[in-house]
């Protein structure tokens, strides 16, 4: 490659790679699939030369389950799936959850339900990120929207979750996953990382479970001489099982508490043309690309329209929509599902917008002008 | 878009090699400092089945990864050219590989038997889509030669770089070659009407 210049060109899931090891994962557990497989099959490349591990498990179930032990044990963990395989892995997210185990699930989203459209894009799993695994708990899921952003989420992804202690999603569509596009990445030296907070005190003396003013407990990897039990039961500040309503009401709260605390900083929004805008288009992954085609063209006609970009779909950056709803007349959402963003939408409106959503399942693209023709439909 | 704007579909069955074609000529672009986005679509088989790869290469941003206005359409197999010939600018060019594909929607397209040659001159026709290349960058200068020579060369499996720059130069000519008898056609028929 030509090397005066520093513009590459780059894959979604290329990109995904090269933030995972900017970011410092050193850990890969995975099971190839549709339209995901590129991260895993470069990270088998790079990550053993690089000092990490890679290994290929029987399946999605294992690959989990490696990533979480890896965590456990001080490495930052990652893992690359589809649909079916993020299926299999909902049992272990949850105790990853509960466990308040760091690590980052790579969903490229394709079409579903079951074996669905391997190659087709989709934004079907929106729902199943939040809440495919049972139980109350919270979750931090990040959706890229150009090559670009899917290096930079993927650090983020990777930082947020050992900031938080907590298992982040990278929500992916196919079109993001696999076009290539023109980008410079930064030099390694400008990326950010973040590590988890080891304990500084003797070991008998460590509760894995007592949350700081943060409101996140440090962490000790096994192997460091901190002993000390890790379950899937609801637990006390020890780790140990408990049935005391004070000890489960603390242990439960304080999973959301700790995510609470960083909302702000773990929401990621953008806004475009919101100035002087009537009418908005809520988008996210690829629909952000049609919605930016559409509203040059709405723009050029006059039509006041702008556009909120969704980074952060979980917890749902309310705030985005709400300083803005004073404004606005009629908001689009287009979702490559039957309407997932949507009923969020719907729920902080509360009424005062027209809502309206234009949802496509048939494996394609909503086009720019689609969106221009339904927009000016809902203005007129 | 703007008018600097370039979309290019290439088509075919998947194996065919037009994804990676795809990649080659969206890394040329950046060679030449353009901006580009390369999208494909293709089936769950790992052969056969419709395969598309779509460039899109423009001096400014790039919004939307799909080409929605094409402007060279790049046809390798029958299929390939009755599906996704509908968005056909009418002064695009339409390059068709007529080993395959039998029938041509217009009398414009640039016309060559492009596997078949291929096999003819490398006894495979493993290196059709590098020939396609040389075609379409003979056809249409949306990239400079120097930039895509040295895209292949990137790209290509180690060892093979000299063969496929060959298949690439062969694909020139053949364009060239097409050319001029499409030339002299056209200045026979001005004849035979005067």
């Amino acid at each position: 490659m030509n090397k005066k210049s520093s513009y590459r060109l780059l894959q979604g899931n290329e990109a995904v790679a090269e933030g995972a090891l900017a970011a410092g994962i050193n850990f890969f557990a995975g099971y190839p699939i549709t339209p995901s497989t590129e991260v895993a099959e470069i990270l088998a490349d790079r990550l053993p030369a690089d000092g990490g591990k890679f290994i290929q498990m029987e399946d999605e179930i294992g690959s989990i389950a490696a990533i979480i032990g890896a965590s456990i044990g001080g490495c930052k963990a990652l893992t690359a799936t589809s649909g079916p395989g993020f299926s299999l892995m909902q049992e272990n997210l949850g105790f990853a959850c509960l466990a308040e185990i760091p690590l980052v699930i790579v969903n490229v989203m394709r079409g579903g339900p079951s074996t669905g459209m391997p190659t087709s894009p989709s934004q079907g799993d929106v729902m199943q990120a939040r809440w495919g695994t049972h139980g109350d708990h919270p979750i931090i899921v990040l959706s890229p929207s150009s090559v670009e952003e899917a290096f930079h989420y993927t650090i983020k992804a990777v930082n947020l979750a050992e900031k938080y202690r907590n298992p982040v999603i990278l929500l992916m569509d196919e079109v993001i996953a696999h076009m290539r596009a023109r980008v410079s990445l930064p030099p390694e030296s400008m990326v950010e990382r973040i590590n988890r907070v080891h304990p500084n005190m003797p070991p008998e003396w460590y509760l894995p479970y007592e949350r700081s003013a943060t409101g996140v407990a440090p962490m000790a990897s096994f192997g460091d001489g901190y002993r000390y039990h890790i379950t899937g039961l609801v637990h006390d500040a020890k780790g140990y099982p408990t049935a005391s309503p004070n000890e489960c009401r603390d242990n439960i709260r304080g999973l959301f508490t700790k995510i609470e605390r960083g909302f702000r900083e773990i929401c990621l929004v953008d806004y475009e043309q919101m100035e002087d805008a009537e009418h908005a288009i809520v988008a996210y992954g690829s629909m952000v690309l049609s919605a930016r085609s559409a509203l040059e063209q709405l723009r050029e006609s006059n039509c006041k329209v702008g556009l909120i970009k969704l980074g952060t779909l979980w917890p749902f950056p309310r705030f985005a929509l709400e300083q803005y709803l004073p404004q606005l007349k009629t908001i689009l959402i287009p979702e490559l599902n039957m309407g997932q963003i949507y009923r969020e939408i719907l729920r902080v409106n509360a009424g005062k917008a027209v809502i309206e959503k234009l949802n496509r399942v048939n494996g394609t693209l909503i086009t720019p002008s689609e969106l221009v023709k339904t927009v000016k439909g809902l203005i007129r | 878009m703007s008018q600097t704007t370039t979309e290019i579909r290439l088509a075919g069955s998947g194996g065919q090699g037009l994804i990676t074609g795809g990649i080659i000529l969206a890394e040329a672009a950046i060679l030449d400092h353009k901006n580009v986005v390369q999208s494909q679509s293709y089936g769950p088989e790992a052969r056969g089945g419709a395969s598309r790869a779509e460039i899109i290469i423009a001096e400014g941003p790039i919004f939307f990864p799909k080409a929605t206005w094409v402007d060279i359409f790049l046809a390798m197999s029958q299929k390939a050219c009755d599906q996704y010939s509908f968005d056909i600018k009418n002064d695009g060019i339409f390059i068709v590989d007529t080993t395959y594909v039998k029938q041509i929607p217009t009398s414009s397209a640039v016309a060559i038997p492009i596997s078949a040659a291929t096999r003819e001159k490398f006894g495979k026709e493993l290196f059709s889509n590098i020939v396609a290349l040389g075609v379409l960058c003979e056809a249409c200068k949306v990239v400079s030669g120097k930039a895509l020579k040295a895209a292949i060369s990137h790209r290509v499996p180690k060892g093979t770089e000299k063969i496929n720059l060959e298949a690439f130069t062969f694909g020139q000519k053949l364009a060239r070659e097409a050319q001029k008898n499409h030339n002299e056609a056209d200045s026979e028929a001005i004849a035979a009407d005067t």
